[in-house]
C-alpha cells in the first residue's frame, strides 16, 4: 500500500494557496504603497531622486500620486513651518484610510537645526508618524529602506483598521481621539 | 504684551565672545567722488549728513522726506533700481528704527543707501509709486518689525501667517518664539484644549560644555583630546583678515610645467 505524506499546510501541487485574510490584504497593501507627491524642503529633492530613474521607486510598486485622495503614504520630506502645518494636517486628513506617515529628515523628526519660532519642532506634534528617518538629508537608499521597513510594519498589522489606531489618546482625556 | 527687555548687551555677555571675530566698523570716508558730490548737491537741503562707505554713498535724511529724496534720486540722478528696503531695530539703544533704501544706478555702476529714522509707532510713506519692487519689501518690513507704511497698495503680512502675533525681527522677539508661537500649530489645528495632550515643544537646547574636550560639539580653542582645561586654555590666535577684501590665495600664480 502506498504511503503518502500529507502536508496540510502546503498546496500539495494543487492550485491552492493557504493564507489568512490579514496576510492577503497586507500583501496587497504593502506592495503598492502610493505616497503623496508632497515635498517641504531640501529633503524633498532626495525624495524626488528616489522616485526618479536611478533609484526607481516604481520597481517596488511605490508610485507617487499627486492627490491625497489616491495616496496612502505621506512622506513628510523637509522642514515643516508653522504657517504650513495647517495645510499638512489637512492633506493628511484628506488621505483615505489606511494611511501611513514617514517623517523624513531631521527637520521633520525634531525641527532639526531650525530651533526657531517658525518651525514645527517635529511633525509628530500634528501628525502620527510610523517611521522616523534620520539624516540631513537622508540618501535615497535610506528612504527606500524606510519604505521597506514600512512594508514590514504593514505586513505585521491587522487588516482590520480599527485595531490599528496609532495613537489612542482617549484614555488620557476621555475625549474622542483626534490624533488618529 | 511681553515686557520690553533691552537686548543690546546680549552678545557682550555670551561666554564664547573671545572665540569669534567682531567685525570692525566699516570706515567712513568723505564724499569726494564727482558723481556722488553731484548727487549730494542735487539733493541739497534734504540731506542731513552724507558720507561714503565701501564705495557706496550713505545719505541720512528726515523720514518725512523719503519720497521726495528717492524721487530726485530716481528721476534726476539715474538711480533706477531699488534693490532692497527694510529696517533695523535700534529701539533698545536709541528708541528708534533705522530704515534703509538701497538704490542702484546701472549706468554709473553706483549705489546709494538712503537712511532715515522713525520712532516706534510712527509710520512711513510708501515708495511703491516710484519703485514697484518696494511693494514686497515694505510688506516684509511691516511683517517683521510692525512698521506701518502709509498708502501702500496691499499692506499685509508676507511671510508669517495672517493671524500671527508679534513681529519676529524685533530684537525683543525671542528666537525660539513666545508662547503664542510655541503653541501656534496646536491651537490652530486641534484647539487650545489639546495643549495638555500634545505637550510643550521639545526643543534641543544645544548645550555646549566649554570644558568638554572629549566630544566634538564644543566651542573653544583647539586643545588635545581629553585635556583638563577648566583653568583656561592656551589661546592660539586665530588669523582674520585686516581689511575687508583680501586675497587669501597668497600662493604664487600658476606657472607652466617646465617639461612642456
Ligand atoms: S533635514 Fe536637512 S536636508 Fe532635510 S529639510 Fe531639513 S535641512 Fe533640509
Amino acid at each position: 500500500m502506498a504511503q503518502h505524506q500529507v502536508n496540510y499546510a502546503s498546496s500539495a501541487g494543487l492550485p491552492i494557496a493557504l493564507t489568512s485574510v490579514d496576510k492577503l490584504v497586507n500583501w496587497g497593501r504593502s506592495n503598492s504603497l502610493w505616497p503623496l507627491t508632497y515635498g517641504l524642503a531640501c529633503c524633498a529633492i532626495e525624495m524626488m531622486a528616489s522616485g526618479a530613474s536611478r533609484y526607481d521607486f516604481d520597481r517596488m510598486g511605490t508610485i507617487f500620486r499627486a492627490s491625497p485622495r489616491q495616496a496612502d503614504v505621506m512622506i513628510l520630506a523637509g522642514t515643516l513651518s508653522k504657517k504650513h502645518s495647517e495645510f499638512a494636517r489637512r492633506l493628511y486628513d484628506q488621505m483615505t484610510e489606511p494611511k501611513w506617515v514617514i517623517s523624513m529628515g531631521s527637520c521633520a523628526n525634531t525641527g532639526g537645526m531650525f530651533n526657531t519660532y517658525a518651525t514645527v519642532q517635529g511633525v509628530d506634534r500634528i501628525i502620527p508618524v510610523d517611521i522616523y528617518l534620520p539624516g540631513c538629508a537622508p540618501r535615497p537608499e535610506t528612504l527606500q529602506y524606510a519604505m521597506m521597513m514600512l512594508q514590514k510594519k504593514i505586513r505585521r498589522e491587522s487588516a482590520n483598521m480599527k485595531k490599528n489606531t496609532k495613537q489612542d489618546l482617549t484614555h488620557q482625556t476621555g475625549k474622542r481621539a483626534r490624533l488618529i | 504684551m511681553r515686557k520690553y527687555v533691552p537686548k543690546d548687551n546680549v552678545q557682550g555677555k555670551s561666554y564664547y565672545t573671545d572665540r569669534f571675530w567682531v567685525a570692525p566698523r566699516v570706515p567712513r570716508e568723505e564724499v569726494r567722488d564727482t558723481h556722488f558730490t553731484g548727487v549730494v548737491a542735487t539733493l541739497g537741503v534734504l540731506v542731513k549728513e552724507a558720507h561714503v562707505e565701501l564705495g557706496q554713498l550713505i545719505v541720512h535724511i528726515e523720514a518725512r522726506d523719503n519720497v521726495a529724496v528717492i524721487k530726485v534720486l530716481k528721476e534726476t540722478c539715474g538711480y533706477t533700481q531699488c534693490s532692497e528696503q527694510s529696517a533695523v531695530d535700534y529701539l533698545a539703544k536709541d528708541g528708534e528704527f533705522e530704515l534703509f533704501y538701497q538704490l542702484l544706478n546701472v549706468n554709473e555702476a553706483k549705489r546709494v543707501r538712503v537712511l532715515c529714522r522713525i520712532k516706534k509707532g510712527e509710520a512711513i510713506e510708501s515708495i511703491v509709486p516710484l519703485f514697484n519692487s518696494a511693494n514686497f519689501a515694505e510688506r516684509e518690513m511691516f511683517d517683521m518689525f510692525g512698521i506701518k507704511v502709509n498708502n501702500h497698495p496691499f499692506l499685509k503680512r508676507i511671510l508669517m501667517p495672517d493671524d500671527w502675533e508679534g513681529h519676529p525681527l524685533l530684537k525683543t522677539y525671542p528666537l525660539q518664539g513666545d508662547e503664542f508661537a510655541s503653541w501656534y500649530e496646536v491651537d490652530k489645528i486641534f484647539g487650545k484644549e489639546y495643549r495638555d495632550i500634545i505637550g510643550p515643544e521639545n526643543r534641543d537646547p544645544a548645550k555646549v560644555d566649554r570644558h568638554d574636550t572629549k566630544r566634538f560639539a564644543r566651542i573653544g580653542y583647539e586643545v588635545p583630546f581629553g585635556v583638563d582645561n577648566t583653568a583656561g586654555e592656551t589661546q592660539k590666535e586665530i588669523e582674520y583678515s585686516e581689511t575687508l577684501l583680501v586675497n587669501y590665495n597668497k600662493k604664487e600664480s600658476k606657472t607652466l610645467d617646465k617639461r612642456r
